[in-house]
């Protein structure tokens, strides 16, 4: 039952792992630039960066075509100025999914700091704490839980990204065949065992993540829960 | 750790939603009485949507409903027991699938027309090869075909690339669309250097140009066949669609759009 060629699997972790690094660097700097800032077009700007998730995949992909293939407006720059092409490549496929998990990360963020209380940063600031110090002391620790929650989404949504990396990454056997691309291929072909295999591989992924956050958010949310008791 | 649920939940939420909004529209009508579903072809797609107004002006206790879509999931759609009353295959491999399975009626089953392979570039493209045995794949980055385990068109693509020794050359390369007008599209957007698509696909489009036509001999004959399903509860309207589409009208539709 297993397939030969486990280049889906690596190539999944790979995508996502990386888009759910940037997305989680990006997002936490967005949602806390932002957060109890009040600036003319500030919701303008968070309906731009939530879109994503609200329009189908095909649309995302549609837009990425646009940008990113070879006549696109940021394509054709990047490939006369830098010789990089995204599209068909398994760059593509992180591009598709940074834009479709970011909206999740930047969300739970944005949620997370707005419940940071306030008081706590401006004592610290009293204090004379730099603001560098002030994030890693008090607003990244009391936001945690809403970011890790942002950070298994965007995981989970990277790993399973479609209909956009179909499009800008193209099905290309070896190079950009993702878990579900493979799946949506074998499954056309009613190659019903080779589906159901990888169905398996990207359940158990899904599952083993969460649980693995959830125990490893609980063991340090006891350690910090001792460490302030201290 | 509850805030982690909320979040977790809530945003899950949001998952779903979105989630939802694609499976929409695909279980709606079949209720009324005269109304038939055509699964066919994607290279179909044009030459079909014309002949429909025709169809339905002449029958108008007819309605018809289309579902293109690459011929291999169209019949893994109808084994897996979708609603259909009619199969338009680009390849008789498939056809022979759902025979086999005695989920079409064998006696309806007729080849409508036929179709040749051409190989195309972008409109703007420059230097492309003149003919297939002219492609060099050192020098091209991108070339798209239909996935040959799924794609008709990309299966017959897949024996000319192997008749001429390119297909060895040209993996790693190759873009895999997952119908013949997803190949289309990418040359028409300029991102596959190449691509091999129908002669009736390359027809529509004013944003690529057909650099050769592939010989017959390298690759199976692409015929179109039709057939009525078994399972269909109005084989009689079936039967008049298939039969419009194998007649005068329906042939000149289909040459209009560049089949044979």
């Amino acid at each position: 039952m297993a397939p030969s060629d486990y280049t889906p699997l690596i190539l999944s972790l790979k995508v996502a792992a990386i888009s759910t690094t940037i997305v989680f660097v990006t997002g936490i700097f967005f949602a806390h630039l932002f957060a109890r800032k009040q600036f003319f077009g500030k919701s303008l700007i968070e309906s731009f960066f939530l879109l994503p998730l609200v329009l189908p995949p095909t649309v995302v992909g549609f837009g990425l075509l646009l940008l990113f293939g070879k006549n696109g407006w940021l394509g054709k720059w990047l490939l006369e100025w830098f010789d990089v092409q995204i599209v068909f490549s398994w760059i593509g496929a992180v591009i598709a999914s940074i834009v479709v998990s970011f909206p999740l990360m930047y969300q739970s963020a944005a949620a997370a700091f707005e419940n940071v209380d306030g008081r706590l940063e401006n004592a610290a600031r009293t204090m004379g704490a730099s603001n560098w110090r002030v994030f890693w002391t008090i607003a990244f620790p009391l936001a945690w839980p809403g970011l890790l929650a942002g950070l298994v989404l965007s995981f989970a949504r990277g790993l399973g990204e479609f209909g956009a990396t179909l499009m800008l990454a193209g099905y290309i056997p070896g190079k950009t065949d993702t878990i579900p691309m493979a799946i949506y291929f074998a499954v056309e072909s009613g190659h019903m065992e080779k589906a159901t295999f990888w169905v398996i591989i990207i359940v158990a992924l899904g599952f083993s993540t969460i649980t693995w956050l959830n125990w490893w958010s609980k063991r340090n949310m006891r350690r910090f829960a001792n460490e302030k008791g201290r | 750790m509850q805030r982690t649920l909320f979040f977790l939940l809530m945003s899950c939420c949001f998952v779903l939603l979105e989630g939802c909004g694609k499976e929409e529209g695909n279980d709606q009508g079949a209720i009324e009485r005269s109304e038939i579903m055509v699964s066919a072809a994607a290279s179909l797609t044009d030459a079909l949507t014309e002949l429909q107004t025709t169809f339905e002006n002449e029958h108008t206790d007819i309605q018809v409903r289309f579902n293109f879509g690459s011929s291999g999931k169209l019949a893994t759609q109808i084994e897996k027991g979708a609603p259909a009353d009619v199969f338009l295959s680009a390849s008789e491999q498939d056809m022979d699938r759902l025979e086999k399975a005695d989920l079409i009626n064998p006696e309806s089953r007729i080849n409508f027309t036929e179709n040749t392979l051409v190989l195309i570039a972008n409109e703007d493209a420059k230097n492309s090869a003149v003919s297939f045995e002219d492609i060099k794949p050192s020098s091209l980055q991108h070339f798209a075909i239909g996935d040959p385990e799924s794609v008709p068109a990309g299966r017959y693509s897949k024996e000319v690339l192997v008749k001429l020794g390119l297909w060895e050359l040209l993996q790693g390369k190759l873009v895999y669309g997952s119908d013949v007008r997803q190949v289309l599209t990418h040359v028409e957007m300029g991102n596959a250097d190449y691509g091999i698509v129908y002669s009736s696909d390359a027809a529509i489009s004013k944003q690529v140009k057909v650099l050769a036509s592939a010989d017959e001999s390298w690759h199976t004959p692409i015929e179109y066949p039709g057939a009525v399903l078994s399972k269909t509860e109005h084989a009689e309207q079936a039967q008049a669609f298939l039969d419009f589409v194998q007649g005068e009208e329906g042939k000149a539709v289909l040459r209009k759009y560049g089949f044979q």
